[in-house]
């Protein structure tokens, strides 16, 4: 099952040559075994649009690897309301459910768009919503559509909404760009000849933390998104590296050298209030917030060789969670607190894989061999992550039981060190 | 790259060492403006919502030295990488020579200061890489000071993999990316 799904350069894009170059697209590379087949058809008065809104959902909704497209089109009269599907024509295409919808300017420049979603088994509406919005909130409004339907056929929150951060290199050039979710509308939020990495999302989706390398040394920045001000937070003798943010987005956790060895801080968001977690005998980095705020994921070498613990955020209660393998690192919480997912290595080959804390089971997500830097979607469905082929970063999704597999690629760029953004608020 | 750039780059970063704050102040804020638009790294920035501008960046000018031992080519203290094995920081006995130059000059010269890079090849997590570049960077610090060097001479940094000096992906390459690299101040 191959299929791609080509995204058009926006305008806004044009204006913004080197993200244009960097834009990702977006290709299924597996599904899962039981995708729901789902009829978009197209909404009616959508033609006199140049950016229609339906076939933005259902390429949201395909893209999750849980829904199949399956064909609306010659379906005569097309319907656009819930009361005028006749369930029987869709069952016979074999849908399950079906979206109907129409736009129609209601003038001084706004759009009325209703959309329904019809159970085609039972014939039940199951959701009818209308947006008055802009044109230029098309693309918003059809992913808050996806996201509405995601989660009634499957009872989890979509994330079609919401925004990734990245890494782009191209030439000597690194920038730091965020998109929507799907790739579109890439904006460069750093430029600089010097290495970036580490970018990190604050919980309310206004700032972005990461590393720097433009001071000739790891400097740890936090950007503001509205207007593109930084203030350098971490910038001591030394390195200074790994930004995390703690759920209530107050507190930056970072690895500092400054007082000798790669230890885990503390800090205001601000830069200021800096205070160290413990005194560690070995390296300890990667610090990650648990959901609750009252403990750290982190990955030491104290005990040999790089490992996964736990610490309290008052340095109490360290507690080792990896013992199989002699490389396991870069831990990343899920949303719900129940697990984690990090990358292990095997023999040479760097694979993601998620743990269970009741349970301890881990799992292998990936196929490696150079997978690294993996980032949950809030929903904790999803997991990004970065690997290589054909000599060029690029960047792969894989489900959270490992069966929908996406890689999603730019055309001019090395790409690298995704960052999945929180749910809108 | 431009060495010069580097060492710009370090005088900027050693004045900003020496008013570095302690624990419970705010973390120090480099004033780069003041430099106007040629500050090292050129970093642009923008938001969301506003587009990019892309800034460029030149170099500073500088005169050179002539008759510095640090640029005689038959001086081991021209020699300034030291290599090491996959996932090791310790240092091979080979390189003991040169780090011991290094260590008497900075004993014999009070007001030299350098920089170690730690770097390493590109496996794994950028992350813990940059952790295990700092400790090829300390690891040589350490030899350095009971040489007689001292603390505030040295600062230790680390590039993780982020700066491979060959871009293969064999092994050949790799042993190339494990190492340090040693800067002074002024070059």
């Amino acid at each position: 099952m191959r299929s791609p799904i080509r995204r058009l350069l926006l305008v806004a894009a044009l204006c913004l040559p080197l993200a244009a170059r960097a834009q990702l697209t977006i290709e299924i590379v597996g599904g899962a075994g039981t995708a729901i087949p789902i009829a978009v058809v197209a909404f009616e008065g959508e033609s006199g649009f140049p950016l229609g809104v339906s076939g933005i959902v259902a390429a949201d909704l395909e893209r999750s690897g849980l829904f199949r497209p399956v064909d609306a089109s010659g379906v005569v009269p097309r319907p656009s309301r819930a009361e005028d599907v006749r369930v029987d024509v869709f069952r016979g295409r074999g849908a399950d459910a079906v979206v109907v919808g129409s736009m129609q300017p209601i003038g001084e420049g706004r759009v009325d768009v209703r959309y329904a979603l019809v159970d085609a088994v039972r014939g039940a509406t199951l959701a009818s919503t209308r947006y008055v919005v802009t044109p230029a909130q098309f693309r918003a409004t059809a992913h808050k559509i996806a996201d509405e339907i995601y989660e009634k056929l499957t009872g989890d929150v979509g994330v079609f909404s919401t925004r990734i951060a990245y890494i782009a290199k191209q030439g000597t050039r690194y920038q730091l760009i965020v998109a929507d979710a799907d790739g579109a509308d890439p904006q460069t939020i750093v430029s600089t000849d010097e290495p970036l990495l580490s970018p990190r999302w604050s919980p309310d989706g206004t700032r972005l933390a990461y590393v720097s390398l433009e001071q000739r040394k790891p400097v740890v920045y936090v950007q503001n998104l509205a207007n593109g001000a930084r203030t350098p937070i971490a910038a001591f003798r030394g390195s200074n590296s790994s930004p995390a943010w703690s759920p209530d987005g107050r507190t930056v956790a970072v690895t500092l050298t400054r007082d000798g060895g790669s230890q885990l801080f503390l800090m205001n968001a601000d830069g200021t209030g800096l205070r160290r977690i413990m005194t560690s005998p070995g390296a300890d980095t990667e610090a990650w917030f648990m959901p609750d705020g009252r403990s750290l994921l982190f990955t030491s070498d104290r005990g040999g060789s790089p490992q996964i613990y736990r610490v309290g955020v008052d340095g109490g209660g360290v507690e080792r969670l990896t013992f199989d393998g002699s490389y396991n690192v870069t831990p990343r919480a899920l949303p719900d607190g129940k697990g984690m997912v990090f990358v292990r290595r095997d023999g040479n080959r760097f694979q993601v894989a998620i743990m269970d804390f009741a349970t301890r089971q881990t799992q292998i997500l990936t196929g490696g061999p150079l997978d690294e830097s993996p980032s949950v979607a809030p929903n904790g469905k999803l997991i990004l992550y970065a690997n290589e082929a054909n000599g060029r970063g690029i960047l792969n999704a894989v489900s959270a039981d490992g069966r929908v597999k996406q890689r999603i690629v730019a055309p001019a760029a090395d790409v690298r060190e995704p960052a999945w953004g929180p749910l809108p608020r | 790259m431009n060495r010069l750039i580097v060492a710009a780059a370090f005088v900027a970063l050693l004045a900003g060492c020496q008013t570095q704050p302690t624990t419970q102040t705010a973390a120090p804020v480099e004033d780069r403006s003041a430099a106007g638009s040629t500050t090292p790294g050129g970093a642009s920035t923008a938001g969301a919502g506003t587009g990019s501008v892309s800034g460029s960046q030149q170099g500073a000018t500088r005169s050179g030295t002539t008759g510095n031992p640090l640029r005689d080519p038959a001086s081991p203290l021209s020699k300034r990488v030291v290599f090491f094995d996959f996932d090791s920081f310790a240092v091979r006995d080979e390189f003991r020579p040169l780090i011991e130059a290094h260590g008497r000059y900075l004993a014999q010269n009070r007001n030299a200061r350098m920089t170690i890079q730690g770097n390493t090849d590109e496996r794994g997590s950028r992350e813990y890489n940059i952790a295990l570049g700092q400790k090829r960077a300390d690891a040589v610090k350490r030899m350095m000071t009971l040489l007689g060097a001292q603390d505030g001479q040295i600062e230790t940094v680390s590039f993780g993999k982020e700066k491979p000096k060959n871009a293969g992906h064999d092994e050949a390459s790799w042993a190339e990316n494990r190492r340090d690299d040693i800067v002074y101040a002024g070059e």
